[in-house]
């Protein structure tokens, strides 16, 4: 038996034509059709390859193989640590796996060793013999590789690192863990657990109440309560219906749906098998990002797998359910993140969203009631499964129950995907987990939600994440991507960014979106360049009321709140761009002239020498100066600056 | 057909059209995966191929049309042998992805959405790559590369052969 879910000897009898109802107990708790100590022998040794129980000798060298680290070459990484393990003699004992994202994209690539749990950071080619002789060889850890947190103290293990230690990991808990692309892994830690647990022991009407009780509410950015939805697609009239995964994650700043998707594609399966047996389904779709070619790749290898081992397909361990999958890859439109955009996407056409009533509950895709829940919405089922709805109710708020995972990114000192409670304080998040603003700079915005969200300040630092208290103080929890601004980014530009992203994401289906980004977009990019007057700023707050109230879809809706949060908590800025031509980040080039600070120019030429337009006059070794006149206000000067010389004005 | 300048290889192509289509011939909804497959067939949607599809799938030339020019991935024009696709996402904005795309612009003498006319390089920007940890970011064909600067992302292409 190579695998777990293989067969251990002759008298195994589950095939996905002759299904045993049993054949996921018997593959994690042991022989139950038959009794046989090799059998169950090879069992235990085969769970313990994905475990590493503390006594065991043989250890695992996981190398991080998500997105970020495989940028930094942790495939080869890995190539490497095997054939050193290899010339070292200790390939009995050593076990070298490649697993999905750490969420702690920056320090990587990150290579950690169980069942010490010893977590290196940065680690190199070159690190390898090192790592070989004096940690698996000699027993000693090497120090250098460890990750030294903002105080200097070097961890050793995750749970010394703020980053993890903080953090609440519950569907995050096998990334970075088990092997994404074999399903025996998944199944070795508990996985399609909550799938016999329903087959077996709970009607759908059970089901669904489970879900109801936990409180979970959607993940994808609306909040709208899960069992709810299932119930009423329970409910409507239909030969067939639909379950749609919608994992065609476009906010720009939001990549949680893809770590899930790349580290653990099997709980997806399992949630949206769960959500088909409760809503009476037997055809459930996957949209997913043709720009995450690896979570597409991980995300057949899941299906196919489960299929052979009849995870999917007619009659499900015999319980007499079928389910089967179907993967559609997404083909680059913002707006088939809205749900009806999706289906219409899914039956062949133009991703264009349709007036509600009636709800895809009821006249979904293809016209039959349709469930669409995101990724990360289905992740948290097999969950509440496990745990039951009361305990589920008691991690986070009372109104939002859960966990929910962010993409912290921007100017914070370590970005990465970060999964909390619902209801920490944004402080913790940013400051506690994300380790506070990079480069000792300020603390100046915190975008929230992506171009559907808002920029909240200072003096929100201590509100708490959920649903509700987002949403009152003008931002939302969106999707989760969680971009973090220093005092040098420019919060009209960070408008005109998310403007410029939805005017060209705006399917155009309805006037206020189609033509009302295009004007906003045009005033903000007036006052970038300093040509605005104060006319401006009044019709773009009218044309923000406009578009949000009569727009037909979510993107419409919401696209004018970064633009109404920036002007509420940044009138000010707006103000220098319109009445002093002036950009206080200076980030708006038009608006920007560069001087060279005197005192702290070397005279060393890097900046005469990069500026194209030989703007910058100056003898060696004495201070440089910028001809305003001649400056064409590229930066070069500042980029190339070693001394922080260069500075705006 | 001006397809391909290797006569052989255009037979392939057209064969594997005419599999693709019949598999997909009777299948609701088949339009998106169909023209996906076909742009993985020929770099690109070429307008003999488009009305190769709309007959076979029996849908108005328009409306293929209409579908191919609303995704993002389609593509009507040849594109070049390295794609490189230049996040602007809101952390690469904010971590000067502008002055990374900048560069490669100046580099490659490419504005976004443009081929060069030896078929070198394709030049995009996108709205996302879901690495933002690692911003400012960038992907050459199927490779991401992350933590940029105008030199190192400069420096990156000019391997590409």
């Amino acid at each position: 038996m190579q695998n777990l879910m293989e067969a251990c000897c002759s008298q195994c009898s589950h095939s996905p034509a002759a299904p045993c109802a049993q054949y996921l107990t018997c593959r994690t708790e042991g022989p139950l059709c038959h009794t046989d100590e090799q059998c169950r022998e090879k069992r235990v040794q085969l769970i313990n390859a994905v475990k590493v129980p503390e006594t065991a000798d043989k250890k695992q060298i996981i190398v991080c193989g998500g997105t970020g680290c495989s940028s930094s070459g942790s495939a080869q990484l890995a190539e490497l640590l095997r054939q050193e393990i290899a010339r070292a003699g200790l390939t009995a004992t050593v076990q070298v796996k490649r697993t999905s994202c750490h969420g702690f994209c920056e320090n990587g690539p990150v290579v950690h060793v169980e069942p010490e749990g010893t977590f290196y950071t940065k680690v190199q080619a070159s690190d390898v013999p090192e790592i070989v002789a004096s940690h698996l060889v000699g027993g000693q850890a090497v120090e250098r590789l460890l990750y030294r947190d903002g105080a200097g103290k070097t961890c050793r293990t995750p749970k010394e690192i703020p980053f993890y230690a903080k953090q609440t990991r519950l569907l995050l808990a096998n990334c970075g863990y088990i092997d994404p692309e074999q399903i025996a892994d998944y199944v070795a830690v508990g996985g399609y657990r909550s799938l016999v647990q329903v087959l077996q022991h709970m009607a759908p009407e059970q089901v669904i109440e489970e879900v109801q009780q936990s409180g979970l509410r959607g993940r994808g950015g609306a909040g709208f309560p899960t069992g709810k939805k299932w119930a009423a697609a329970r409910r409507a009239a239909g030969d067939i219906k639909y379950i749609i995964c919608n994992a065609d994650e476009g906010d720009p700043g939001a990549f949680m749906d893809r770590s899930v998707l790349e580290g653990d594609p099997h709980a997806v399966l399992e949630g949206m098998l769960i959500a088909g047996y409760a809503v009476g389904s037997t055809v459930g779709y996957i949209y997913c990002r043709a720009e995450y070619p690896l979570a597409i790749k991980r995300l057949k290898i899941a299906i196919e797998q489960a299929r052979r081992w009849g995870l999917l397909g007619r009659n499900i361990l015999n319980s007499g359910f079928d389910f089967d999958i179907i993967l559609k890859e997404g083909a680059g439109a913002f707006v088939c993140g809205e749900g009806t955009a999706l289906q219409a996407s899914i039956e062949g056409q133009r991703g264009m969203p349709r007036v509600k009533p009636p709800r895809s509950t009821e006249k979904g895709l293809w016209q039959k009631p349709t469930v669409l829940n995101n990724v990360e919405t289905l992740a948290n089922i097999p969950l509440i499964i496990r745990i039951g709805a009361e305990r589920f109710r008691q991690i986070g708020t009372a109104n939002s129950p859960g966990t929910k995972i962010f993409a912290l990114s921007g100017a914070v000192a370590n970005p990465g995907l970060v999964e909390v409670p619902m209801g920490v304080t944004l402080r913790e998040v940013i400051f506690g987990i994300g380790g506070g603003i990079r480069d000792g700079k300020k603390f100046k915005a915190v975008q929230l939600g992506g171009p559907s969200g808002g920029c909240l300040t200072e003096q929100h630092l201590d509100l708490p994440v959920d649903f509700d208290s987002l949403t009152s103080a003008g931002a939302t929890v969106g999707s989760g991507g969680m971009v973090v601004m220093d005092e040098n980014t420019c919060m009209v530009d960070v408008a005109r960014f998310f403007l410029a992203f939805t005017q060209a994401e705006s399917c155009g289906k309805c006037t206020p979106c189609r033509e009302g980004t295009k004007r906003m977009l045009e005033i903000l990019e007036r006052m970038c360049q300093g040509r605005a007057g104060m006319d401006d700023l009044a019709d773009l707050e009218r044309l923000c009321r406009v578009v949000k109230t009569t727009s037909l879809c979510g993107l419409g809706q919401a696209c004018p709140n970064p633009v109404l949060s920036t002007l509420k908590y940044f009138r000010n800025e707006y103000l220098a761009h319109i009445v002093d031509k002036h950009c206080p980040a200076g980030v708006c080039s038009a608006l920007v002239n560069y001087r060279i600070d005197g005192e702290k120019c070397r005279g060393c030429g890097l900046c005469l020498k990069n500026c194209p337009v030989q703007a910058i006059r100056g003898e060696k070794k004495s201070p440089h100066t910028i001809d305003n006149e001649k400056c064409i206000k590229c930066g070069a000067c500042q980029t190339s600056c070693k001394f922080n010389a260069v500075v705006t004005c | 057909m001006s397809l391909c300048c290797c006569n052989q290889n255009n037979q392939d192509k057209q064969k594997s059209l005419a599999e693709l289509l019949t598999k997909y011939k009777e299948q609701p909804g088949a339009l998106i995966p169909v023209l996906q497959q076909a742009q993985e067939i020929f770099g690109y949607l070429g307008p003999e191929v488009i009305d190769q599809i709309a007959g076979e799938l029996k849908i108005p030339p328009a409306r293929v049309y209409g579908v191919a020019t609303f995704y993002a991935q389609f593509h009507l024009q040849p594109r070049g042998r390295h794609v490189i696709k230049v996040c602007q996402g809101t952390a690469c904005h904010v971590r000067g992805g502008a002055k990374v795309l900048e560069a490669i612009k100046k580099q490659t003498g490419l504005e976004p959405g443009e081929t060069s006319k030896d078929l070198r390089y394709t030049l995009e920007t996108v709205a996302c790559l879901g690495a933002c940890g690692l911003a400012p970011v960038m992907m050459v064909n199927e490779d991401t590369q992350g933590q940029l600067s105008p030199e190192k992302a400069v420096k990156k292409i000019a391997q590409c052969d």
